[in-house]
């Protein structure tokens, strides 16, 4: 199964999001890079909004991650709650 | 000559500090809130005793009747520590002073009824005065709590009280009154229907038991007075008169619905710790709120007349919800 993944800048709210995203995808593995965190999650990867607000303790609209956002792979389908992304197979 | 460009990767020996590794079982990044809270208040050697009460250390868990295995566990769930308290109060100030400047740019003000000026002021300026006893009660929680963790959020608080006695304050002058100041201290001093509430205010502020404090100031007053004036008073005044007020007292109402979020957590992990700790805060709850409601209820009349009741049964109906929602058996 390919992997779907996304990658952002690292900074504060990042952080946060990506432990949203370990949270809620049990076989994300996570990538340090200088500067850059890469998530990679088999098949389908998924941001919820009520768990990266839990974690950043304030509101948050899913389209805010665009400011940090690098790159994604796979077929993206977004909601006011969801950010997922998957590959059809 | 010639230079080869290459990338090295300097792995970090450590991701945080060694205290933040060890409570979180893992060295991992931590928040900047947990960074600038966690087990931050010194525990050991201290040297000498308080003069002024010699029965306690200065940083002294026994303080209260509520007893924590780990004080750090009432986090606050904004996660503020000052550089975010800041930033997120500068951000609701912004918009507060914007509509003051509104109300002033159009002559709101002037343009407002009279009588519903009177009703206003007689319900919204004496609280500048209960905002500032709020200020004295949270200081003290910041000063004699246990662990950065309550004392850091009472300190905000506290210091958020003083913005909204302000704010009250404001409100006075923005409708170019002196006078009316004047007259809500007065009322504040001698006016009957104020004075339950000046008596429980003075005498929390002789309460010496710091959590019982946060329970009766931040959870049962504060849930009671915010929703009742800010929130229906101001609705029953935008019904007969316009909006004016509301605008003027909107930063009262945010500051309420973003600190009930903090209120609730802490009372919840302080309930969650251990069983007497649930007991002691349900007869807290129970105890403040008789007493509390007693205190506004000639507020509460002052402003619904014949419908004050019906109110004050609506906002302690939504004070029992929270209790029971933060597992207090009240």
């Amino acid at each position: 199964m390919s992997n779907a993944f996304i990658a952002f800048q690292k900074c504060e709210e990042t952080r946060c999001i990506v432990e949203a995203i370990t949270d809620d995808n049990p076989n994300a593995v996570v990538n340090d890079q200088p500067a850059m965190v890469k998530v990679d999650v088999p098949g389908r990867l998924v941001i919820k909004r009520a768990t990266v607000e839990e974690k950043m303790g304030r509101p948050f609209d899913l389209q805010e991650l665009q400011l940090y956002l690098i790159t994604i792979s796979g077929h993206l389908d977004e909601t006011d709650d969801e950010f997922t992304l998957r590959w059809n197979s | 000559m010639q230079i080869d460009l290459r990338t090295v990767t300097i792995k970090p020996l450590r991701q945080t500090f060694g205290h933040l590794a060890r409570r979180m079982g893992a060295d991992k990044p931590a928040s900047r809130y947990m960074e600038a809270t966690m087990d931050l208040m010194p525990v050991e050697n201290f040297h000498y005793r308080p003069t002024w009460e010699p029965q306690h250390e200065i940083f002294d868990a026994t303080r209260t009747r509520i007893k924590m295995k780990d004080w750090y566990a009432l986090k606050d769930p904004r996660q503020y520590y000052y550089g975010a308290w800041v930033q997120a109060r500068g951000r609701m100030q912004e918009t507060a002073e914007g509509d003051f400047d509104l109300v002033d740019e159009l002559g709101l003000a002037a343009a407002y009824p009279a009588e519903g000026r009177q009703a206003a002021f007689a319900v919204f300026l004496p609280l500048r005065h209960v905002a500032w006893a709020a200020n004295i009660n949270d200081s003290f929680i910041a000063a004699y709590g246990y662990g950065i963790a309550i004392t850091q959020a009472a300190c905000y608080a506290c210091m958020d009280q003083l913005g909204v006695a302000q704010y009250v304050t404001r409100l006075g002058m923005a409708f170019g009154d002196l006078d009316a100041l004047t007259a809500a201290k007065d009322a504040w001093l001698h006016a009957p229907e104020w004075q339950e509430l000046r008596r429980f205010l003075e005498d929390l502020m002789v309460e010496k038991d710091w959590f019982e404090l946060l329970v009766a100031q931040d959870f049962v007053l504060n849930g009671l007075l915010f929703p009742l004036v800010y929130g229906r008073f101001n609705e029953k005044l935008n019904a007969s008169y316009g909006p004016v007020f509301s605008m003027l007292t909107r930063f009262q109402r945010e500051w309420h619905a973003e600190t009930v979020k903090w209120i609730d957590s802490v009372l919840k992990a302080a309930a969650a710790d251990n069983p007497s700790n649930q007991a002691q805060l349900g007869a807290w709850v129970e105890h403040w709120r008789a007493r509390a409601l007693k205190a506004i209820a000639p507020v509460a009349s002052l402003a619904f007349a014949e419908q004050t009741g019906v109110v004050l049964q609506e906002i302690v109906d939504q004070l029992n919800a929270r209790a029971a929602k933060v597992g207090i058996a009240s």
